[in-house]
């Protein structure tokens, strides 16, 4: 679903965690409460892009709705209660959290992103000492075909930004999924090796929104790979005026 | 096409049927195609013409007759009246039963031993309203259609109801959708309607059909493909559309090739297209066949197919109502929610809501499967009492075994136990005991199941049908196969229990989309009704039914804590 860049809108007044705020009708609750500095963990949403909704880091409660939403594609909407941090939210986030962790091969001491990963910050931020779940300690490759880039799929959570910056912005539509389900996997162009790709164009944007180890520059040893994802405001901000 | 010339070719059709004394009907459905039906038909209609009978009886291809796996299945009416039923026809057969269809006295001794009594619960006990004309019409031939009224309804609607008039009807009969929600089809259809005023709108039918074990909208599509046809392009006036997609499975030939037929032959009749029934309302319809994902048949997901994207579900809101295909208000029902709308609208929203419980309206077509005796197809009023589904109409469980559960709503669902045997089927009676009504799925378990190995079967399912979008769902249920496997294994402990309940919370309430968010439905249901299984297999390191194959006996014996 394509986000349309939208004004605001009319004003909404609604409750945060009990606080008193206002935002634009045509604002998720995401953005409302990260003006208001409330934080809510993400990890697939990115200002700017089309959402996904797939990550489930960033469920709220609603007084009144008995199921939980996804903050990042619901809209404020007048008299609204929510709740960013109840008992129940931290136990889900948490679970998920040790899930994704659970899934590939994380291990952060050799990890170039390590320090600088999105993950391993919200990890700590949430206070996920271990991961009760058994690894499944998939057998995954590493593609570094890319004369610039690589990918490693040990390190990557399907959040999907790679596919939606590239389609979005950048217009090259080189990453895609591909399987279902545990299978499921990012790929380029029609799951040819990335260097051999013919839309690609090295823009280097997926790397840089890339929240996690997955997608770096070659040449980048353990801890050394930081990510700009603070690029993207900026190039839409120019696009803009222009 | 007017209502004089409907009428004119109802009474043609009619005619030429009254030219004969007998009509075959031969079920050339799916389930009888496999066992031969074809080949009994040839061989009929050969044999008709050897023994000089050609004049007076006629032979045709007909829908489901519902004892699906009794086929093939010839049904025979006699002087306009339903006469005999024959299952498991072979060719030697058939020569005894044409003999028999003269000798109306005393009959054929051979074919004798194949007859079927149609005053059996399985036919007496049935109300057929959206499987009124299976197994009696032709579904290859629009005329079969039209002869029982067939299109009738859409020219009333189109010439004497305006669209309000329409959506009025249906909801005052109180349909819900039978795609498994059950949202009432009338406020869906004023929501669209009542959406940018303007707009381009669209109709969808929803035939991906991909419950494990169900195949109620197959049959439909199979054996009265006009009827859904119909229900659309009634629901496309109400709503203003002018362009409708049925999205069916490619693992579904026969309803594909039947449907292509149907829309052509409706298409040459202007009951399809520009200008039909001579008025101003066109409805252009289209086929659109799906790689056959389970997930697929979610609305987000399936619109996202018909755009040509991988089906993968969206958040919503926005429904589908306000924005659907290529972001237009789209209005998408199930096939058997398409095939109700002639009848209410035929006989009138009052008379549909008639039938059923205060709440569930109407009648549900069921597909019976598992350890029961009448495996097939089955259409009863809602608030029909389980034990008269699975031991009237379905005729128990074979060879004298103990009934353990019955499993409806497919992947999504639960295990209903025993001791509901007298509840009432409705959708609001199903989600008390811990399941849902689905899409039509029943399957009927016995002693010799094993219910965790049934959790773990559906677990198996939901894991490689998931697309993978959103975590709880793509992980999560992974993580709870992998723990049911280590309990019909043997190797679980009560920690994994604990994990494993956790898990099931987890992916119900975080879920994006119903696949996830009801996955997690047939653990649930089988750890409510059947713990001490799940106990036995942990603790005592046994399978009560002997199913699975527990490698590791217990080293020494375990202490329970009474
Ligand atoms: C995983 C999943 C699978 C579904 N499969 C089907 C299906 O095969 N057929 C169907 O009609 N509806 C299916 N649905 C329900 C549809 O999303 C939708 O609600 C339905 O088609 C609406 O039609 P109705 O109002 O007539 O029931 C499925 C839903 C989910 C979550
Ligand atoms: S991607 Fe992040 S969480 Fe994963 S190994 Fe690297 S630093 Fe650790
Ligand atoms: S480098 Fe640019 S073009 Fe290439 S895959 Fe990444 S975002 Fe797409
Ligand atoms: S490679 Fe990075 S951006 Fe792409 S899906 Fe994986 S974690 Fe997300
Ligand atoms: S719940 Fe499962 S099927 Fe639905 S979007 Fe999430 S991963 Fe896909
Ligand atoms: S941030 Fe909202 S679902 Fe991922
Ligand atoms: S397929 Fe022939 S009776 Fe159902």
């Amino acid at each position: 679903m394509k986000q349309v860049a939208q004004k605001p809108g009319r004003i909404k007044t609604l409750k945060i965690d009990g606080r008193d705020v206002a935002g634009g009708e045509n604002q998720v609750i995401l953005d409302v409460a990260r003006e208001h500095n409330i934080f809510i963990p993400t990890l697939c949403y990115i200002e700017g892009l089309s959402v996904s909704g797939g990550c489930r880091l960033c469920l709220v409660e609603i007084t009144g709705i008995p199921k939980l939403v996804p903050s990042c594609t619901t809209r404020v909407e007048e008299g609204m209660e929510v709740f960013t941090d109840t008992e129940r939210l931290r136990k889900y986030r948490m679970m998920m959290l040790e899930l994704i962790f659970s899934e590939r091969n994380h291990v952060c001491s050799v990890c170039v992103s390590n320090r600088n990963c999105e993950l391993q910050s919200l990890a700590r931020r949430l206070g996920m000492t271990h991961v009760r779940y058994p690894y499944r300690y998939p057998k995954l490759q590493v593609d570094a075909s890319h004369n610039k880039f690589a990918i490693d799929h040990n390190r990557c959570t399907l959040c999907t930004r790679c596919s939606r910056i590239c389609h979005d912005i950048e217009g090259a539509h080189t990453w895609s999924t591909m399987g279902r389900g545990i299978n499921n996997r990012m790929i380029t162009d029609l799951n040819q090796p990335w260097g051999e790709t013919e839309t690609c164009t090295s823009c280097g944007k997926c790397v840089n929104i890339c929240p996690t180890g997955a997608l770096f520059e070659k040449g980048k040893s353990v801890a050394e790979m930081v990510k700009k994802p603070k690029s993207l405001p900026y190039l839409l901000h120019t696009r803009e005026e222009s | 096409m007017t209502n004089e010339e409907l009428n004119a070719i109802a009474k043609a059709e009619q005619e030429s049927k009254e030219r004969f004394e007998h009509e075959v009907c031969v079920c050339t459905a799916a389930g009888c195609l496999s066992a031969g039906g074809d080949k009994v038909k040839d061989a009929l209609t050969g044999e008709i013409a050897r023994q000089g009978k050609d004049k007076k009886c006629s032979v045709k291809g007909v829908g489901c007759l519902g004892l699906c796996a009794k086929g093939p299945l010839v049904a025979v009416e006699s002087h306009g009246k339903k006469d005999k039923l024959y299952e498991g026809v072979t060719l030697e057969d058939v020569p005894a039963i044409v003999q028999t269809l003269e000798a109306t006295e005393t009959k054929g001794a051979a074919a004798a031993g194949l007859e079927r009594s149609m005053d059996e619960p399985f036919f007496a006990s049935q109300v057929k309203v959206v499987l009124e004309n299976m197994g009696k019409i032709d579904p290859e031939h629009i005329e079969d259609y039209i002869a029982v009224g067939g299109y009738q309804t859409l020219y009333k609607a189109l010439t004497e109801m305006s669209p309000t008039d329409v959506i009025g009807e249906v909801t005052k009969s109180g349909l819900r959708g039978r795609g498994g929600g059950g949202y009432p089809t009338g406020l869906k259809w004023s929501t669209v309607a009542k959406a940018n005023g303007g707009a381009t709108k669209y109709v969808i039918c929803n035939a991906d059909e991909g419950d494990p074990g169900a195949f109620m909208d197959r049959s439909v599509l199979e054996g009265d493909p006009h009827r859904v046809i119909e229900g659309m392009a009634i629901a496309a006036y109400a709503i203003g559309a002018h362009q409708g997609f049925i999205y069916v499975r490619a693992e579904y030939p026969l309803a594909i090739k039947t449907l292509k037929n149907a829309i052509r032959q409706a298409e040459k009749m202007g009951l399809l297209g520009k200008n039909i029934c001579g008025t101003t309302f066109s409805f252009e319809l289209h086929l659109r066949l799906g790689a056959g994902a389970f997930v697929t048949g979610e609305e987000t997901a399936l619109i996202a197919s018909v755009e040509g994207r991988r089906g993968m579900p969206r958040p919503r809101p926005p429904y589908p109502a306000e924005r659907g295909l290529w972001d237009c208000p789209t209005l998408i029902n199930n096939v058997e929610t398409f095939a109700n709308i002639p009848a209410v609208i035929r006989e009138g929203g009052v008379w549909f809501a008639a039938i059923g419980t205060e709440k569930s309206k109407g009648t549900k077509v069921f597909a019976l499967a598992g350890s029961i005796v009448n495996t097939g197809l089955i259409e009863v009023p809602m608030g029909t009492r389980l034990r008269d589904i699975i031991f009237d109409i379905g005729g128990g469980i074979p060879e004298g075994r103990r009934y353990k559960a019955v499993q409806t709503g497919g992947p999504s669902g639960g295990c209903i136990p025993e001791q509901f045997l007298n509840m009432p089927v409705d959708y609001e009676s199903l989600q008390q005991v811990g399941s849902i009504m689905g899409s039509g799925g029943m399957i009927v378990m016995d002693e010799t199941s094993c219910m965790v190995d049934v959790a773990r079967y559906f677990m198996e399912f939901c894991m490689s049908e998931s697309c993978g979008k959103c975590t709880p769902c793509r992980v999560g249920t992974a993580q709870m196969y992998d723990i049911l496997c280590k309990i019909t294994e043997g190797h679980a402990t009560l920690e994994d229990m604990d994990m494993l309940i956790e898990l099931s919370d987890l992916v119900k309430n975080t879920s994006l989309c119903g696949l996830g968010q009801s996955a997690p439905n047939p653990v649930l249901s089988t750890l409510r009704y059947f713990k001490d299984e799940y106990m036995a297999h942990i603790v005592d390191k046994t399978c009560p039914a002997g199913v699975c194959k527990i490698c590791s006996p217990a080293k020494e014996p375990v202490e329970v804590k009474s």
